[in-house]
């Protein structure tokens, strides 16, 4: 059996028996890595870093000082987070070069927890996109499927996770960056509530809805994850003081009498077929669990997409005026002062999807429009956050299909903008409303490409989703197919 | 929202500006026809009567938290400047600004 074939709790598991060491480990990935090289998931492999600290994790082990569940684990991160001495782009031409000079608080944390870390995977600029089309460098490619896109914009978390070249990772979700391509690739992807997961040392997209979450093979892995990155960070006043429960206690304890929730506007005409037959499925399967289904309604979730695109390219707007060639990443200078310097440096260093952004969300803030666009959309902002605390009142999850469709093919959307952000439609909602959502495999097509279903919890419940989605997970064999072997 | 032109060329070119981006005649025309219809897909915002409605900048209530007023160290210099694309002694070198 490949070692890269494993979940990280099977290969924990293995690491803790001693049958297999933390440098195996990390040379199966290396290897599944180069096996697979041509899906684009990586930007960067530090592959002698990631040996030694494999030694370390393994030298510890050897002196019964291991860290736990995830110590000698080899993971890699999203390109997004800033990793201390490792080159960190955000997948754009404009980061060329940049080695982050510090460690982010969920970087660190990992590292805490003895992971092992490989590199820096690809992802759409700024983490911009659906598709991860619109990396800076190269298209990732679904592991399923390599004409057709992973999702985005974690999609190069997403291909590497379900290609097994690392054993789990993180990615940002700011509308469904996470949720997307882990549905899209048949893995397990958690966007936190906002808060729980500090953004220390993540390059802010959108601000009051960017969040950090793992994206693991399975939901146990995901629980682990979660359990090593949440929590208070001094460093990020708006990471929460609320409390972080355990959430590898109550994974296994079943849907026994559990509300799920079941939105009408989720289910939609000219949706996939497949994918709402396999939805309705875990919908019955959770019924046999013990679980009871209510109907409950989100009444704005069609406006979703308007109130994102105006409010996430607002905050981007504002986020990505530091990258202005003066204090790090590229500069071009056409000698013509400081003016001229700002408008070359960052009309040349972002690419196409950034720049339509940073233009639509300048507008929404522009003397004569704020109101009419960022206000109103801040204002249906609330609208949307009160549908879910309404449709919580009668349950204690919500389930949906992840996305409208499976994987779609590369260059199928790019020509369109307003297709492409529809890819987000069911994902985009919990952002706005700040709440916790994971995407879990459900099914796969005819034709072999994974499906996804969402489940959703109350802020800060975590815990509940996770044991959700585990309990459907037990009862199917989704999670635990290899898109390579 | 809904008494406002769509938007044009020029001023397309006029929030390049404020963005402090510099695009081609055919960036311009791409950006020109991708935010036209932007925007007119978000006018759909316009069908919600939102007037009593209070707007929402984050949707997690957050109290604000201060951290202790305690001196740290700060990151060396170093490592501070170590990315700039143009370092002059121990500091950023930018174009000239005052003539």
């Amino acid at each position: 059996m490949d070692l890269a074939n494993l979940s990280a709790h099977e290969l924990a598991d293995q690491l803790k028996s001693g049958k297999v060491s933390s440098v195996e480990a990390t040379s199966a990935c290396l290897q599944r890595l180069e096996k697979t090289a041509g899906l684009g998931a990586y930007l960067h492999v530090d592959a002698n870093g990631a040996k030694k600290q494999a030694a370390e994790a393994d030298a510890r082990r050897a002196k019964k000082q291991s860290a736990g569940p995830l110590d000698g684990v080899p993971i890699a991160l999203k390109d997004i987070f800033l990793t201390e001495g490792l080159p960190t782009t955000c997948a754009s031409r404009i980061l060329e070069g940049f080695v982050a000079p510090y460690d982010g608080t969920a970087v660190r944390k990992l590292k805490e927890a003895g992971t092992v870390l490989l590199g820096k995977l690809n992802m759409d600029e700024f983490a911009m996109g659906s598709s991860n089309e619109h990396s800076g460098y190269l298209p990732a490619k679904n592991p399923w499927d390599a004409t057709r896109v992973p999702g985005g914009s974690s999609g190069g978390s997403a291909v590497a996770v379900a290609a097994g070249s690392c054993f789990a990772t993180l990615g940002t979700d700011t509308g469904g960056s996470i949720r997307q391509p882990a549905a899209l690739t048949g893995i397990v992807g958690l966007k936190p509530t906002y808060g729980r997961v500090s953004r220390y040392g993540v390059i802010a997209f959108a601000s009051s809805l960017d969040q950090v979450g793992p994206m693991t093979k399975d939901v146990t892995d995901c629980a682990n994850m979660l359990q090593a990155i949440a929590g208070h960070d001094p460093r990020d006043s708006t990471s929460s003081t609320e409390k972080v429960p355990s959430y590898t206690e109550t994974l296994e304890k079943g849907v026994q009498g559990l509300k799920v929730g079941v939105p009408k506007e989720y289910f939609i005409d000219g949706m996939d077929p497949e994918v709402r037959a396999s939805v309705d499925a875990a919908l019955e399967s959770y019924k046999k669990l013990g679980a009871t289904l209510v109907d409950v309604s989100l009444p704005h979730t069609d406006y979703g997409i308007a109130v994102y695109y105006l409010v996430a390219t607002a905050e981007a707007s504002s986020n990505l005026a530091r990258f202005d060639g003066v204090r790090y990443g590229k500069r071009v200078d056409p000698g013509k002062g400081l003016l001229d310097m700002y408008l070359e440096t960052r009309g040349k260093g972002f690419g196409p999807e950034v720049k339509r952004r940073i233009m639509l969300g300048t507008y929404a803030l522009s003397a004569g429009y704020y109101d009419a666009y960022y206000v109103k959309a801040q204002k249906v902002r609330t609208l949307v956050a009160q549908d879910f605390k309404e449709a919580f009142a009668k349950c204690d999850v919500i389930v949906t299909p992840t996305t409208p469709t499976p994987a779609f093919k590369l260059g199928e959307n790019t020509g369109d903008p307003i297709k492409m952000y529809l890819a987000d439609v069911f994902t985009v909602a919990v952002n706005l409303a700040g709440l916790p959502g994971l995407s879990l495999p459900c099914g796969f097509s005819k034709s072999g490409l994974p499906i996804g279903m969402q489940v959703l919890g109350r802020p800060f419940d975590e815990a509940t989703i996770l044991r959700t989605a585990r309990a459907f997970e037990r009862e199917h064999d989704f999670s635990a197919r290899r898109a390579i072997s | 929202m809904s008494k406002e032109a769509p938007i044009d060329r020029a001023a397309v070119l006029h929030v390049a500006k404020l963005a402090r981006l510099t695009v081609s005649d055919a960036e311009a025309d791409a950006l020109t026809r991708d935010m036209q219809s932007i925007l007119a897909y978000v006018k759909k915002l316009d069908e919600l009567d939102v007037a009593k409605v209070p707007a929402t900048s984050h949707a997690v209530h957050l109290e604000t938290l201060l951290r202790p007023d305690e001196p740290r160290p700060c990151m060396p210099l170093e490592k501070v400047i170590a990315n700039s694309p143009e370092r002059i002694g121990d500091g950023f070198g930018v174009p000239k600004i005052i003539e």
